[in-house]
């Protein structure tokens, strides 16, 4: 099976989608002749033609905005915000319009877009290219918000995400494009070509949005993760010792509650990691439910590893990147307690 | 200068207040007749002119006149009448129900009925309009059911949107009424992409965005406008400019550019304004605006010059911040009488017929008042279920939804 980047299986999730549906339109800043600052639709515009990829002008709420008329008309559009740091001018037409149409109008016009976007850190982006935001879309009812972590899931869960027909916004680690990024940023980065689950199938195949998967099957704890930091959690477990069961969420809104609670009442321990800032954190409502749910099989507090509650800084990158050393810590700490 | 250096804020005003007199001698308002009618495929550059000045059609004699009048019927026009006169009816009715606790809020067209009501007619099935909350009269132009429109108003059993919506927040694919968001200039940008998607589909539909004088400071408004101009979207950009933006005056979001139909110019979008309380005008610019869109010329910007008679809603007092006899000195009248006298112009209408017809018409409107009432309003009788509230979030009900409905015991 040929092993691909996540670049490479996000492009290939786009391409296989517009060739099995015209109705799939690719657009964004820089997206159409260019193919995108990270190339991630390469080629599209050359394949189906400047009506199905095309750029944008530099205006978030405006391309957001029109692909939700689009798909009011039928259409099915898969935008790019260039860095999830960007997508607030969006924020509104997201919230308050594409979240909100199949529930107001009770399904006369329904808003089936995906909303792409790079997102974390790791990149020495400073604090416009870095930002994780998840939690602004989690807290928002009628959407669904997915983090791959890898090319196989990432190319499955685009293609499950531009057939789904509610909107989608599709957080795409921009550390883990190029490959399997553990927090270790002085030593050199391992491509996907050597690494399993950048064994992506040629044409269609989906990853269900709404379903968890071990990662690492463990006994002591579990560690609940997303996009970069489940291989920084891989790191972890295997730098402590800890005999860590990894779950990597894939999909945050719905949520896989079943596999997580079946999961912690098995080791008793729970440990909660993100790479956003801590306070109201997506890490919060994951401790909040670990806690209803698994209140008596729990031998130690939820505890919660995440960025600290600043912006993003420039030259304490590493500092402030909630890598193994900082997890390694908190899982040390909740065997012990 | 004496005073250089030292810098002062400005802040527009509007010419009067409460307790002043009412003036609108600032308002120039060119003889019926006397604007051009240019070719559909006009270089823009060309009628830059028309963005500040007002196309109008009927004169104060009831005459049509001009270029660009004779493009309706007598049928067409009496119906027309028709339908701005079951507007007016309709808002009355559900003002009072409003007040009468029958529903929450209500907000009306009075003045205003002529800019939906004629838009409505120059458009063709399947075209689609994402209004604001401010025409109906596309709804009742079409032949919407009114019990339809009262049971969202009531949110009662037989509400379409199963009392999730604000009243008057309609949605109809079918009348090609896009669902009313409640936000404002969102829809915009949304009616680009609409017509966008028309476009790359080689359909042969177009679409029409609304937005009023204050909502045109959202930077949606400007990203429309952006995107219509950079792919030649098929949409008409229609500006509704009723003076009052709740209590503040068009100034505060007009700034130094003289008019709205003005911002379109920077985009190259040809841009007209209109007399918004005649309805053969609106009807002309309309129908002007929707062929340059069907024939893949682009956008077109209309700004309809009319006055906000009423309140902004059932929860606004204007008499806080405008003279109460303000709307009497309004110079282009009431959309109403001026299609009226121009049918009795025409020798097809009477004063008798129309006040005949206005009884007739109020038959109407409380027979299907008392319709729809048989379904409930919105503190007695049927109401959509608790469980409602939960369905249609998604496509699919997750679990966690399925958990809090369980919850609610619903």
């Amino acid at each position: 099976m040929p092993r691909r980047t996540m670049i490479e299986a996000i492009r290939d999730a786009m391409d296989v989608s517009m060739a099995r549906d015209e109705r799939v339109i690719v657009y964004g800043e820089d997206v159409g002749f260019f193919g995108g600052v990270f190339r991630c639709t390469q080629g599209l515009q050359a394949k189906y033609g400047k009506s199905r990829c095309f750029d944008a002008p530099i205006s978030e709420s405006g391309i957001v905005g029109s692909a939700i008329g689009m798909a009011a008309y039928g259409l099915k559009p898969c935008v790019e915000v260039q860095f999830a740091d960007y997508v607030y001018p969006a924020y509104d037409q997201i919230v308050s319009e594409a979240a909100r149409l199949r529930y107001r109008s009770n399904g006369d016009f329904t808003c089936p877009i995906v909303v792409r976007m790079p997102t974390g850190g790791g990149i020495f982006g400073g604090q416009t290219h870095s930002q994780s935001p998840e939690a602004l879309f989690t807290h928002v009812s009628g959407l669904k918000v997915v983090v791959p972590s890898n090319p196989h899931d990432a190319k499955g869960l685009l293609i499950a995400a531009i057939e789904d027909p509610d909107p989608v916004i599709f957080l795409e680690p921009k550390r883990l494009y190029n490959g399997p990024f553990d927090g270790h940023h002085d030593r050199p980065v391992t491509p996907w070509s050597k690494h399993e689950l950048a064994e992506v199938a040629d044409g269609h195949y989906t990853v269900p949005l709404g379903k968890a998967v071990i990662r690492r099957p463990g006994a002591d704890v579990t560690v609940l993760a997303y996009g970069t930091m489940v291989y920084v959690a891989e790191a972890a477990a295997e730098e402590t010792g800890i005999d860590a069961e990894i779950i990597d969420l894939r999909t945050l809104l719905p949520l896989d509650l079943e596999t997580i609670v079946a999961s912690v009442r098995k080791t008793g321990r729970c440990v909660v990691v993100h790479e956003a800032t801590l306070t109201s954190g997506f890490g919060a409502e994951l401790s909040a439910l670990v806690q209803e749910n698994c209140f008596y099989h729990l031998e130690a507090p939820v505890a919660r590893v995440a960025g600290w509650d600043t912006p993003y800084p420039h030259a304490q990158e590493w500092d402030y990147f909630p890598g193994p050393a900082r997890l390694g810590r908190a899982l040390v700490e909740t065997m012990e307690a | 200068m004496a005073d250089a250096g030292m810098l002062r804020f400005h802040v527009p005003e509007p010419e009067v207040r409460p307790g002043g007199t009412p003036d609108f001698s600032d308002v120039t308002i060119p003889k019926a007749g006397s604007a051009p009618r240019p070719e559909i495929d006009v270089d823009p550059r060309t009628i830059r002119d028309m963005a500040f000045s007002i196309i109008r059609v009927l004169n104060r004699a009831g005459e049509a006149v001009g270029p660009w009048a004779g493009l309706l019927s007598d049928d067409e026009l009496l119906e027309g009448l028709r339908h701005m006169m079951t507007l007016r009816s309709f808002d009355a009715r559900m003002q009072m129900a409003q007040r009468q606790g029958k529903t929450s809020f209500y907000m009306q067209h009075l003045g205003e009925e002529a800019v939906s009501c004629a838009f409505r007619k120059a458009l063709a099935p399947g075209d689609m309009n994402f209004p604001t909350y401010r025409q109906a009269g596309l709804l009742i132009a079409d032949g919407y059911p009114m019990v339809t429109m009262m049971n969202q108003i009531y949110s009662n059993e037989a509400d379409p949107l199963k009392g999730r919506q604000l009243p008057i927040m309609y949605s109809s694919k079918e009348h090609g009424f896009f669902s009313i968001s409640g936000n404002l200039a969102t829809q915009y940008i949304q009616a680009v992409g609409w017509a966008m998607a028309s476009a790359i589909s080689n359909d042969s539909k177009i679409a029409a965005a609304w937005i009023g004088d204050g909502s045109t400071a959202e930077s949606d408004f400007h990203s429309a406008l952006v995107f219509a101009s950079t792919y030649k979207a098929p949409v008409v950009l229609n500006v509704v400019n009723n003076q009052w933006a709740i209590s503040t005056f068009q100034g505060i979001a007009r700034g130094g550019s003289g008019t709205f139909a003005a911002r379109g110019l920077g985009f190259g979008i040809p841009s007209l304004r209109v007399d918004g309380n005649d309805y053969l005008a609106v009807h002309a610019v309309a129908k002007w605006a929707a062929e340059r869109a069907r024939k893949n010329l682009g956008p077109t910007l209309v700004e309809y010059v009319t006055y906000r008679v009423g309140a902004h809603s059932s929860s606004d007092d204007p008499s806080a911040y405008r003279p109460k006899a303000e709307s009497d000195a309004w110079p282009l009248g009431d959309p109403i009488v001026r299609l009226k006298n121009h049918l009795i112009q025409r020798g097809v209408w009477s004063d008798e017929r129309h006040i005949q017809a206005e009884a007739e018409i109020l038959e109407t409107v409380i027979a299907a008042q008392r319709e729809a009432e048989r379904h409930g309003t919105l503190h007695a009788g049927g109401k959509p279920s608790a469980r409602d509230m939960f369905e249609g979030v998604y496509a699919e009900m997750p679990p966690h939804l399925r958990r809090q409905r369980q919850q609610a015991g619903v």
